[in-house]
């Protein structure tokens, strides 16, 4: 198994303009993807929603400045760790994962030969 | 192996012909068992050089194919027994399951059958998380054996912007773990029309090379043709598989009559149908008619129409009413202003060039075939033949402008010429 990590970008003036009924059938959604994660043979290993990039500080160096490292239109907003046996099955689960006003990105993540 | 050494010249064209026949074969193998592309083709290079010296030595062996792969693996195996840690992390993942049957079974010296390993490396080549063009570089560098020097010219592309492309493709492959592997059934279709559309691609930018002395690259041409013979003997089942070898087939039959003995481009209209390479022509006809059995897509289209023009005795007489009906069967297949422009030229046949230069124009205006070199050159032909020559010159010089291949330069500049002439 390796893991990769499913990153959720989308436009946060969109998510912004959604209302309760929206925002509960995401949620379910979302509770029903880490469900489909194990269906399709991975496992979910962590994942979070992340407060809209107003609330983001980038920090250069020394330098701290008010916003998000880079300003995009669509943002990062959230992210699953999955285990996958492989790529092809990672983009199987990857393709579920809800992103209504974007898309996702997979990124496998960098492991380092034991000792 | 046979009893006496060969001749050093016998044993090198061995090699090489070993090379350009079995290099596919022998890494889709040792991938298996190396787990990784580089190490797998470090392996695989190491083979064919000790090839060209035992050879020399014992005579070239019955089955080199098998010798190779023998001698590859073993070499892949030696590498990993040394390096245990990175064994266990094999970046590229075997799986069983869908074994890939051939034909010939091959055999190697211990009397084991070798899978044919090579519908896994075209998959992996050809996976969707690649790039277009680095699937096609993939492709020929890992199952055709072509460098990367080879790979860069046929392209256009500078050496070290093709290299640092096949390098990152291969990364990709060994860090996102891109499986080794024959899609499942719910996968396939896709997966297979991604191969298909890399081998037509080669195909195409031998067939008609977009700049050069040459209009053919005979190279690629014959790269693409063999990659469509192993998946048709891997995978006949597939009628778009056996559609495209259809294709590849029967285009390539005018090959010798596309320029006359000058270098210049002949059009269909003129070739002397009589030179068309009849046995590529009868083994093309024979993939189309099996064709029928089954649902056609867009590669089988194209060869039944490619057949459409094979099978008739000349120009004037090939069946328009079935080229355009087939032409509409593929838009609905495979929506494409190339293949309204394609349609727009046979109706041109059936209706009259009128009515097919108001179809040009409206491509022309709909702006998706911008800078695509054939779209004026049609356009020029058809107001050349409704005798509007000023038009015709001024369409003939917009096409001028978006070809570097020579031998169509001399063609269009000449046909520029009658029409300003008259």
């Amino acid at each position: 198994m390796s893991e990769y990590l499913i990153l959720i970008y989308g436009d946060e003036r969109a998510y912004a303009a959604t209302d309760d009924a929206f925002n509960l059938q995401l949620m379910e959604a979302h509770n029903r993807f880490s469900e489909q994660i194990a269906e399709q043979g991975g496992k979910m290993v962590g994942g979070n929603a992340l407060m809209p990039t107003g609330t983001a500080t980038t920090v250069r160096g020394d330098v701290v400045t008010d916003g998000p490292f880079v300003e995009t239109k669509e943002a990062l907003g959230g992210y699953y760790l999955i285990d996958a046996n492989d790529l092809d099955q990672a983009l199987a689960i990857a393709k579920l994962c809800p992103a209504p006003f974007g898309g996702v990105e997979v990124r496998p993540i960098m492991s380092f030969p034991e000792e | 192996m046979t009893a006496e050494a060969d001749e050093p010249a016998d044993v090198e064209a061995a090699v090489a012909d070993a090379h350009r026949r079995e290099w596919g074969f022998v890494l889709a193998a040792t991938v298996r068992v190396a787990g990784s592309v580089d190490l797998a083709e470090e392996c695989v290079q190491d083979a064919y050089g000790a090839a060209l010296d035992t050879w020399r030595r014992q005579g070239v062996p019955r089955s080199p194919g098998a010798w190779l792969t023998t001698t590859a693996r073993r070499r892949a195996l030696d590498v990993l027994r040394r390096e245990q840690t990175l064994r266990r992390k094999l970046p590229l993942l075997a799986e069983p399951g869908v074994t890939p049957g051939a034909d010939e079974a091959m055999v190697d010296q211990e009397g084991e059958v070798i899978t044919d390993e090579r519908l896994r490396l075209v998959f992996t080549c050809c996976h969707p998380a690649l790039a277009r063009e680095a699937q096609v570089a993939l492709t020929l560098r890992l199952l055709c054996g072509l460098t990367t020097a080879e790979i860069a010219a046929a392209f256009l592309v500078p050496e070290p912007t093709m290299a640092a492309r096949v390098t990152r493709a291969k990364k990709k492959i060994a860090a996102a773990h891109i499986p080794y592997r024959v899609p499942g059934t719910t996968e396939l279709p896709d997966r297979l029309d991604a191969v298909l559309t890399v081998l037509h691609l080669v195909f195409t930018t031998g067939h008609a090379a977009p700049a050069g002395a040459d209009l053919v690259r005979t190279d690629l041409v014959a790269r693409a043709l063999d990659l469509g013979r192993v998946l048709h003997a891997l995978m006949g089942d597939e009628p778009e598989v056996r559609g495209l070898l259809a294709l590849m087939l029967l285009t390539d039959s005018r090959r010798d009559t596309r320029v006359d003995a000058a270098g210049r481009l002949v059009l269909l209209a003129d070739q002397d149908r009589d030179r068309w390479d009849q046995a590529q022509v009868l083994e093309g006809l024979a993939l189309v008619h099996d064709l029928h059995h089954s649902r056609v897509g867009r590669f089988g289209l194209q060869a039944a129409i490619a057949a459409e023009h094979a099978v008739s005795p000349s120009y004037a007489e090939t069946r328009w009413g079935r080229v355009v009906a087939l032409y509409d069967a593929l838009l609905r297949e495979w929506p494409s202003p190339v293949v309204e422009l394609n349609r727009a030229v046979a109706l041109a046949e059936v209706a009259g060039p009128e009515v097919a230069l108001a179809e040009v124009d409206r491509l022309t205006a709909d702006g998706r075939l911008a800078g695509y070199r054939y779209l004026p050159a049609t356009r020029a032909d058809l107001l050349r033949r409704l005798g509007r020559d000023a038009e015709a010159a001024s369409s003939y010089d917009e096409a001028l402008t978006l070809t570097d291949n020579e031998a169509e330069r001399a063609f269009l500049t000449r046909r520029r010429d009658d029409a300003r002439r008259r």
